[in-house]
């Protein structure tokens, strides 16, 4: 049984590295929760996909699903304020003491170089996910036609979510009904 | 009432916010700069710059830094800044909090459920594409100002691929390693 306190501890890291939005956290995620077996590989990409397709912030969200995962409630609750406490207090000294911060030489020159880290901190997940879904030629093809729509044509991600929704609905209803008539 | 103001502008954009990070910038500078006046463009682009240097979910950070600002630029204490600064943290992340518990309680009563699991299958790959587009937009000449910054990525990617260093600790050498060289 995972503990309250344990969860706070590993949402609070999470949330005081989260650089460059959630998605980076995902590899620290899948290193403080699936390797300690609290979560298995199933659990964990259900809870990716769930926290990306509901409204709010994704960071959040993995925060949620997770802790009531693996505690109800009780734990999502306890994995929230964790997960917001950092990026709060941060923030908060940054607004009342440094607004120059941003201007600082060294902050600056730190962040040159953590920004690619950032980018690879993305790339790896997305390759541990392909190898834990079964891909066919249509996840391929949903993989994507959801890039080149996002990336290239700015349609907004809520779309994309809504047609697949019902489209994968759609199809699930068919693909039953067949086996049942037979 | 400015709280209540803060409260109901901070909840709606926690509640439309879907498809994570960035989608969120252009509906908090719409209400925010343009509709309540609370802050200017300069104050907004500075308080993205902040939180891209900042851990934290931008929703959180920009949350925390204009619920602080407002009050501060009204003349409000240092406490009830703060407490600003607490009320448009809290109504951001509240929505999801609710929608996604609910989500929750769903998924375990119907994960094993014909259809369900067939929205989960078509939801998984555009997961994967929405996280290949973050990558995308992240591939931007703001981040990888020179050869050194390929560099850096593709050595951060190897590290945390075949796992010689945990995530955390390739956030922090990035800092180091941008010290360094520039």
């Amino acid at each position: 049984m995972v503990t309250l306190w344990k969860i706070f501890w590993i949402f609070a890291k999470i949330g005081a590295f989260t650089i460059g939005g959630g998605i980076p956290m995902i590899v620290a995620i899948k290193k403080e929760l699936v390797e300690r077996q609290w979560l298995n590989d199933e659990d964990f990409i259900d809870i990716i996909t769930l926290a990306q397709t509901a409204p709010g912030l994704f960071a959040v969200n993995i925060a949620i699903l997770t802790g009531h995962k693996l505690r109800g409630t009780k734990g999502s609750v306890v994995a929230t304020i964790a997960s917001c406490l950092p990026p709060f207090l941060i923030i908060l000294a940054v607004a009342m003491f440094f607004t120059s911060f941003k201007d600082n030489e060294y902050v600056i020159r730190a962040f040159k170089g953590i920004r690619p880290v950032v980018v690879a901190l993305i790339g790896v997940p997305m390759l541990d996910m392909i190898k834990a879904t079964k891909m066919r030629w249509w996840s391929w093809a949903v993989v994507l036609s959801s890039m080149v729509l996002v990336c290239f044509l700015s349609v907004s991600p809520i779309y994309i979510l809504i047609c697949v929704i019902v489209m994968a609905a759609f199809i699930s209803w068919y693909i039953n009904r067949k086996e049942v008539c037979k | 009432m400015i709280y209540a103001e803060l409260f109901a502008t901070f909840f709606l954009i926690g509640m439309f916010t879907i498809g994570g990070g960035y989608a969120m910038l252009s509906l908090i500078q719409n209400e925010v700069v343009t509709v309540h006046g609370w802050i200017s463009d300069t104050t907004f682009t500075d308080i993205v710059a902040i939180s891209q240097m900042t851990p934290g979910p931008i929703g959180i950070n920009s949350a925390t830094y204009i619920g602080y600002e407002v009050l501060a630029q009204s003349g409000a204490s240092e406490f009830m800044s703060i407490l600003g600064s607490f009320t448009a943290t809290f109504a951001v992340v509240l929505p999801s909090f609710i929608i996604v518990l609910m989500l929750c309680k769903v998924y375990e009563k119907w994960k094993e459920h014909y259809m369900f699991k067939g929205i989960m299958a078509g939801l998984k790959p555009a997961t994967l594409g929405l996280i290949g587009t973050a990558a995308l937009t992240l591939a931007t000449p703001d981040n990888f100002i020179d050869w050194k910054s390929f560099v850096i990525c593709i050595v951060a990617f190897l590290a945390l691929h075949f796992k010689k260093i945990g995530p955390f600790a390739i956030i922090g050498l990035g800092a180091v390693v941008g010290l360094l060289v520039y």
